[in-house]
């Protein structure tokens, strides 16, 4: 008996009853119908409750007939499967529409002239006016958080990686790991009450880049071990045994291969501290001038914009609309960051060997 | 190669001088770059430790300052009156604010979570399944502060039918009794916060879920197990301690998120039986919304709260990584 035989004979009586294939979809079009029905009827003005409504009926609708038709097991999977669903379009539907709403508030106003002027004498009830000395402040906070930790981040992955053993090592891991669940706050407060508070530094963009800094470093050293450890031991030890020594190894050897990986983790994590606003908002201040001096008094920074604007707006008008052009722009920029990241990581993957 | 470095830093035995100095002479240069180089990375690793100390110490002293000068019970008080002399101000609002709205995100998000984790993984045609996980990586990435913005927008305006039906129905139960104010409460926060924790939490567990061993899965198919039982028998079991820990990363920034709940709670030093009425905040919506105004004294009361949202989050991500590291195939790489 072939093969092919057996599966052809697939609905036989072993199997037992089985609802047909389209019944999914028929239980999902009934609900739907009786949960729009119930919705009109009832008055219930959120739409919100109908598609609650609806799929509650669905997933009721398929236990029961399941277990009609197929017995306790199947039913029991059905469910399963129907919350599975469940789970994930009731998930997608507010991500879906943050992106949606964040694209058609925020091309309101967004054009060269905002991407190239600062608020400057804008009053925040006015049109006009725009996010430059916001960007302006964003990439130099973050470059120099990034200056920091970027080799920090990484000498400190090569460390684990590389040297690594006994008591020392552990305690990194262990803090590394804990220190990626710091609040955003906390390392704010932190640079407030050291380099304010106790230095008497005042507020300026570099105790903004200090903040993220501590923010990115954890982030970049658990990026960049991964990535060291999928270099083959056997290139090391190539290196090792024609006499190359070990620091010189890592340098040419060991970094070069993951580099593609290291450039993707830290661009993840610039994409991540690009978009915080907490330890901005303690330690940058914020300002509606062109400040290019990262060194010296209060900077503007995206996500700060973002919130001074919708803090200041009561929800419409000029402000609002401009809170919600700066969103798209620093959606866009950790998107592109993002997008980039994960091209660099496919196209310069090491090869495992495996 | 660990061996070469426990050689070259092990005091020659020097058996015969001529060899030993010939030794010698080839390996200074190398001898000199190794220890630059393990020292400064070693010296990384150390200034990542130093940092965390110094979070936890600087954080405590000025702490203590503003402890020492509250009049109040720092723990019990319900007021946060800072700006005043003699100050006034406790954390209990704050913490109970901050243990709700995260209760609430998480009772919301993990099981929605490792439903989405399972859709990928095990449901979904896959072709579907990768741009999906593509999409939730990036939805990880939307900063903060866009979130506070839609719920604003977006979340406040539904949650009003929502708070309407759950006061007509369980109102009786006083958790969800509701006077009829804009529906900016701790309700509203927990479900922004479970949106934002939704990704993290998907992420992480999707990464345990595709490491169950084929053989489990298989061996379960064979015995007649239906897809459910596949993943009741082989899948959550093998998954368990990486769902607990994603759930407690999520908590973590849950507990610490800052500027989603200051854009959507509207806030009051109270504690409210309803989770309905306005009232209570958390601990960095608090430090956030305060700070504008706050004088010295008011700055150190904030960092007091701080430290606390500190420890908190410190014994929540310190459980969790306890939990992954105990299984070590998994690395919370990116999470």
């Amino acid at each position: 008996m072939s093969h092919a035989a057996v599966t052809d004979r697939r609905p036989s009586t072993l199997r037992g009853a089985s609802l047909p294939k389209w019944s999914p979809w028929a239980i999902a079009a009934g609900s739907v119908a009786l949960g729009t029905g119930i919705g009109l009827g009832a008055g219930l003005d959120s739409t919100i409750q109908w598609g609650l409504i609806a799929a509650i009926l669905f997933v009721l609708g398929t236990y029961v007939i399941a277990a009609r038709v197929e017995g306790r097991r199947q039913a029991k999977d059905r469910i399963a499967t129907s919350l599975v669903w469940v789970c994930f379009l009731a998930a997608v539907i507010p991500l879906a529409s943050l992106i949606w709403e964040t694209l058609k508030r925020g091309v309101k106003v967004f054009d060269v002239y905002f991407l190239t002027h600062s608020m400057g004498v804008v009053p925040d009830t006015q049109p006009g006016g725009g996010i430059y000395h916001a960007i302006l402040g964003t990439l130099e906070q973050v470059g120099i958080a990034t200056v920091i930790a970027v080799p920090v981040g990484v000498l400190t992955a090569v460390y684990l990686v590389e040297y690594g053993r006994g008591k020392l090592a552990k305690a990194v891991t262990f803090f590394v790991d804990v220190m990626t669940g710091i609040p955003s706050i906390v390392a704010g407060l932190f640079i407030l009450s050291f380099w304010i508070l106790i230095l008497n530094m005042g507020y300026s963009g570099f105790a903004g880049s200090l903040a993220l800094a501590i923010l990115m470093m954890p982030v970049v050293v658990r990026s960049t071990e991964e990535m060291l450890k999928l270099v083959p031991n056997e290139l090391r030890e190539a290196s090792l045994a024609l006499g190359v020594p070990k620091w010189r190894t890592i340098l040419k050897v060991v970094l070069p291969t993951s580099i593609g990986g290291i450039t993707t983790g830290v661009m993840l994590a610039i994409a991540r501290i690009t978009g915080e606003t907490a330890p901005v908002l303690l330690l940058v201040w914020g300002t509606n001038f062109i400040n290019s001096n990262p060194f010296k008094d209060p900077q503007a920074s995206l996500p700060l914009y973002i919130y001074q604007q919708y803090a200041n707006s009561a929800g419409s008008g000029a402000a609002y609309d401009r809170a919600w052009a700066a969103a798209l722009a620093l959606i866009g920029f950790v998107m592109i960051l993002n997008l980039v990241a994960r091209g660099i990581a496919r196209w310069k993957a090491p090869k495992t060997g495996r | 190669m660990n061996i070469t470095t426990e050689n070259t830093e092990a005091p020659p035995p020097a058996p015969q001088p001529s060899a030993a100095e010939q030794k010698r002479a080839s390996r200074g240069a190398t001898r000199a770059g190794d220890r630059i180089f393990l020292g400064l990375s070693r010296g990384s690793g150390i200034f990542l430790l130093v940092i965390m100390a110094a979070i936890a110490v600087f954080l405590t002293y000025r702490a203590s300052l503003a402890i020492s000068k509250d009049h109040g019970n720092f723990l019990t008080t319900f007021e946060w009156d800072t700006n005043v002399v003699p100050p006034v101000f406790g954390i209990a609002v704050l913490a109970f604010g901050t243990v709700v709205s995260s209760i609430i995100a998480m009772a919301i998000a993990v099981p929605v979570a490792v439903g989405i984790a399972l859709f990928i993984t095990h449901y979904a045609p896959r072709k579907l399944g990768t741009p999906i996980a593509y999409v939730i990586d990036l939805l990880a990435a939307v900063p903060s502060i866009v979130y506070g913005l839609w719920g604003a927008l977006v979340l406040v305006p539904h949650m009003q039918g929502v708070f309407g039906w759950l006061n007509d129905y369980f109102g009786w139960t006083g958790i969800f009794s509701w006077q009829g104010g804009a529906p900016r409460a701790l309700l509203t926060v927990g479900v922004l916060l479970a949106i934002m924790i939704l990704p993290i939490i998907t992420n992480v567990s999707r990464e345990v879920f595709r490491q169950v061993p084929q053989m489990h899965e298989e061996a379960a198919l064979a015995l007649g197990a239906t897809r459910w039982e596949v993943i009741r028998t082989a899948v959550l079991p093998f998954g368990r301690s990486g769902v607990i820990s994603a759930s407690m990363l999520g908590l973590g920034r849950a507990l610490g998120e800052t500027m989603a709940v200051a854009t959507v709670l509207s806030p009051t030093f109270d504690i409210q039986a309803s989770l309905l009425d306005p009232g209570g905040g958390t601990f960095a919506q608090n430090i956030a919304s305060k700070f504008g105004e706050a004088t010295d004294q008011g700055r150190d009361a904030l960092i007091a709260s701080g430290l606390v949202l500190f420890v908190i989050t410190l014994l929540v991500n310190g459980a969790a990584r306890m939990i992954i590291a105990r299984r070590k195939e998994y690395s919370g790489a990116n999470a």
